[in-house]
C-alpha cells in the first residue's frame, strides 16, 4: 500500500494552495476515503482503498473494467455503504448517509446508464437540480407569492445560465425520451451542475460516445472546473482521454488501489502498465 | 326545436355532470399511480373512510365509541358537541395526512422496489383493513351527510330552459357544485404539479428513484406527499358521493365505475381523468337515452366497461396516457 501512503502524505502537505501550469487553483482536502472497503457477500469490490480529493482539482479514477471504480463513486455519493473505512468530508468524518442526504450536502452526480426522468422536459429535468435549493415551505408553495415565486424565478434563471453554457438550448422543451444518447449525457451533467456543487462526480461520462462527442464532452468538463471551479471526480476507462483532462489520477485493479499521482507519473508506473496491457506469466 | 333532441340535450348534461363525479374518484387512482406506479385498489375505501370521518367529527361521535363501551361497560356515542362543517373538513384533511403518514411508514417503506403486482396485491389488504377500522371507528350505518351544499333542482335552469325551449331542464345543484368543486381541483393539481418544488419532485420520483435521489430527493417525503394528495381528493369524492347516496359502505364500490374512466383517460394523466370522466358520463347517458329502450335498459351497468374495453385495443395508453417512447 505504497501508494495510499503516498496520498496521506500529500494529504498532510497540502492544505496550502497550488496553482496548476494552465493557471487553475487548486486548494486543501475537501474530501478524504480513508482505508475504504467494500463487500458484497464474499465479493470484495473495494479492498482498503485511501485517497483525497482536493479543492478544484479533476481527479480520475481508472482502471479496467470490474476494478470496482462505479463502486468507490456510490460509496462517495451515499449509494452504497462500505463495511470498513471512512469518508472524511471537509474535515470531519461523515456518517452513513443516504443518497439523498449525500446530495443535500453538495455532491452531485451523473451515472453510467444515464438516469434522467425520461418523461420530463430538459429544462424540467434541470430545474429538479435546483430543488435543494428551494427553501419554500409546502405552504408557501400552496399561495404561490412573495417567497415561492422569487425562488421559482431565481432558480429558473439559473438553471437557464446552464443550458446555455452546456449549449442545449435548442433542445430545452423537449422530452427527454426523444434525445439521442450523447445530448442525454449532457443534460444528466446539466442537472448535476445546475445545483452548484461541491463535488461533481462522474460515471463514464464518455461512455459511448464517438470521438466528437468525446471532445465536446472534454471541453465542457474543463471549462465547467475552469469556470466555476468545481471540484470534479470521474470515472473512465479510456486512458487517453482521462490523461489530458485530469489533474491527478488513481488507478484500480481487482478493487485495490495500484496507482496514485499526476497522469505522468501513473503512466509511468509498472503496475499499471501490467494492469492495462497484460503481464506475460511464463 | 323537436322534443327528442332537447330532452337528448338535458340528458347530455347531465351526463356530463355524472362524468365529474367519476372523473373525481379516477383523480385519486392517477395521482398515486403517477408518482409510484402503483394502483391503489383502495381509493374507494379511502373515498369511504373520509366521508365517514367527516360525518362523524361533525356529529361529534366518539370514535371506536362501540369498541370502548364494549370493553369497559360504559355507554358514551356522542362527545354532545357539533362541529361546523369548515372545521370538520380541515380536521378529516389531518386525519387523512396521518393516515398517509401511517400507510408509508407501515407498509410501503418496507416493499420499496417490488414488483407491481406485489404492490398491488398490499394496497388490496389496506382496502380491507381500512374498511374494517371504518366499521370499528365510526359504526356501519347509513349516515347522510351534510355540508352544506346546495341540493335539488336549479330553479335558475329551469326557469331559462322553459323559456328557450319551453321545457324546463332538471339539473341538480349538488352536480354543478360537484363539477365545480373538481374544476378548481384540477386546476390546483395542475399547477402543484408543473410549478411548485414538490410538484417537480413527485414527478420526478414517478419517473425515476435513482435519478431522483441523487439530485437529493427524499422518496419517503414524496409518498407520504402523495398519498395525503389522494387522500384529499377521496375526501372531495366522498363528500361529493356521499352527499348523492348517503355515507354507507357501496360508497366504497364507486371505484369500481372509475376504472373505465382510467383506462380512456390514461392512468398517469391527470386532465385525461376529467376528460375521461366526461366521455363516460356522456356516453353512458346518451347510450341508456337513444339504444336503451330497445335492448331492455339498464345499459348504464355495462356501457362503461365495453367502452373501456374499446379502448384497451386500439389505444391501450389511454386518450392521454404518456406514450411508451422507446428507442432501439
Amino acid at each position: 500500500m505504497s501508494g495510499a501512503q503516498g496520498g496521506m502524505a500529500m494529504h498532510d502537505a497540502g492544505q496550502d494552495v497550488t496553482v496548476t501550469a494552465d493557471g487553475r487553483t487548486i486548494g486543501g482536502v475537501v474530501m478524504e476515503m480513508r482505508n475504504i472497503t467494500l463487500r458484497f457477500g464474499g465479493v470484495v469490490a473495494i479492498k482498503d482503498i485511501s485517497f483525497d480529493i482536493r479543492e478544484g482539482e479533476i481527479r480520475a479514477i481508472i482502471g479496467p473494467n470490474g476494478a470496482g471504480k462505479s463502486s468507490m463513486l456510490n460509496v462517495i455519493s451515499g449509494f452504497y455503504h462500505p463495511q470498513e473505512g471512512e469518508v472524511i468530508y471537509r474535515g470531519s468524518k461523515r456518517p452513513p448517509m443516504k443518497p439523498f442526504q449525500v446530495a443535500r450536502q453538495g455532491i452531485a452526480r451523473t451515472f453510467q446508464n444515464i438516469a434522467l426522468f425520461e418523461g420530463m422536459t430538459v429544462l424540467d429535468n434541470v430545474m429538479t437540480g435546483r430543488l435543494n435549493h428551494m427553501k419554500a415551505t409546502i405552504l408557501d408553495q400552496a399561495i404561490w407569492w412573495g417567497k415561492a415565486q422569487r425562488e421559482e424565478v431565481e432558480n429558473r434563471r439559473k438553471a437557464e445560465e446552464v443550458i446555455d453554457f452546456l449549449e442545449i438550448q435548442n433542445i430545452r422543451k423537449t422530452p427527454v425520451g426523444r434525445l439521442p444518447y450523447g445530448l442525454k449525457k449532457r443534460v444528466e451533467l446539466a442537472r448535476a451542475l445546475v445545483a452548484e456543487p461541491k463535488i461533481l462526480l462522474l460515471d463514464e461520462p464518455m461512455a459511448g460516445m464517438n470521438v466528437e462527442e468525446k471532445e465536446d464532452m472534454s471541453r465542457f468538463i474543463l471549462d465547467v472546473n475552469d469556470e466555476f471551479g468545481t471540484t470534479i471526480v470521474l470515472i473512465e476507462h479510456d486512458m487517453g482521454v482521462v490523461m489530458d483532462l485530469s489533474d491527478r489520477v488513481v488507478v484500480m485493479d481487482y478493487g485495490k488501489k495500484i496507482g496514485d499521482g499526476t497522469p505522468d507519473e501513473v503512466r509511468r508506473n509498472q503496475e499499471v502498465i501490467d494492469a492495462y496491457l497484460g503481464v506475460a506469466h511464463d | 326545436m323537436p322534443d327528442q333532441l332537447i330532452f337528448a340535450m338535458e340528458v347530455m348534461l347531465n351526463g356530463l355532470l355524472n362524468g365529474v363525479m367519476y372523473a373525481l374518484v379516477a383523480l385519486g387512482f392517477v395521482l398515486i399511480f403517477k408518482a409510484s406506479g402503483i394502483f391503489n385498489y383502495a381509493q374507494g375505501v379511502m373515498a369511504l373512510f373520509a366521508a365517514m370521518t367527516l360525518v362523524g367529527i361533525q356529529q361529534g361521535r366518539v370514535p371506536f365509541g362501540h369498541l370502548i363501551n364494549e370493553i369497559f361497560g360504559t355507554d358514551i356515542h356522542y362527545f354532545g358537541w357539533e362541529v361546523p362543517a369548515l372545521a370538520a373538513i380541515a380536521l378529516t384533511v389531518l386525519v387523512m395526512v396521518g393516515f398517509a403518514w401511517l400507510v408509508q411508514r407501515f407498509v410501503f417503506k418496507h416493499l420499496v422496489g417490488q414488483e407491481p403486482i406485489i404492490l398491488f396485491m398490499a394496497t388490496i389488504g389496506l382496502a380491507y383493513f381500512l374498511e374494517g377500522v371504518s366499521d370499528l371507528m365510526w359504526g356501519s350505518e347509513i349516515r347522510n351527510m351534510d355540508v352544506g351544499l346546495p341540493q335539488g333542482i336549479n330553479d335558475w335552469i329551469d326557469a331559462n330552459t322553459f323559456e328557450i325551449f319551453g321545457y324546463g331542464f332538471f339539473i341538480d345543484n349538488l352536480d354543478i357544485s360537484a363539477a365545480i368543486v373538481a374544476g378548481m381541483l384540477v386546476t390546483g393539481l395542475i399547477a402543484f404539479a408543473q410549478y411548485t418544488k414538490q410538484g417537480r419532485a413527485m414527478r420526478a420520483v414517478a419517473d425515476d428513484h435513482q435519478a431522483a435521489l441523487s439530485v437529493g430527493i427524499k422518496l419517503n417525503y414524496v409518498w407520504v406527499l402523495v398519498w395525503s394528495l389522494a387522500g384529499i381528493v377521496a375526501l372531495v369524492a366522498g363528500i361529493m358521493w356521499g352527499s348523492k347516496l348517503g355515507v354507507q359502505f357501496s360508497l366504497s364500490l364507486i371505484a369500481l365505475k372509475a376504472l373505465p374512466v382510467l383506462m380512456l383517460g390514461g392512468f398517469t394523466s391527470i386532465p385525461g381523468a376529467i376528460i375521461g370522466g366526461l366521455i363516460i358520463g356522456v356516453g353512458e347517458a346518451l347510450f341508456e337515452f337513444s339504444i336503451g329502450p330497445m335492448i331492455g335498459g339498464a345499459t348504464e351497468n355495462w356501457f362503461a366497461y365495453v367502452l373501456a374495453l374499446v379502448f384497451l385495443v386500439f389505444r391501450p395508453q389511454g386518450l392521454f396516457g404518456e406514450k411508451i417512447i422507446e428507442r432501439v
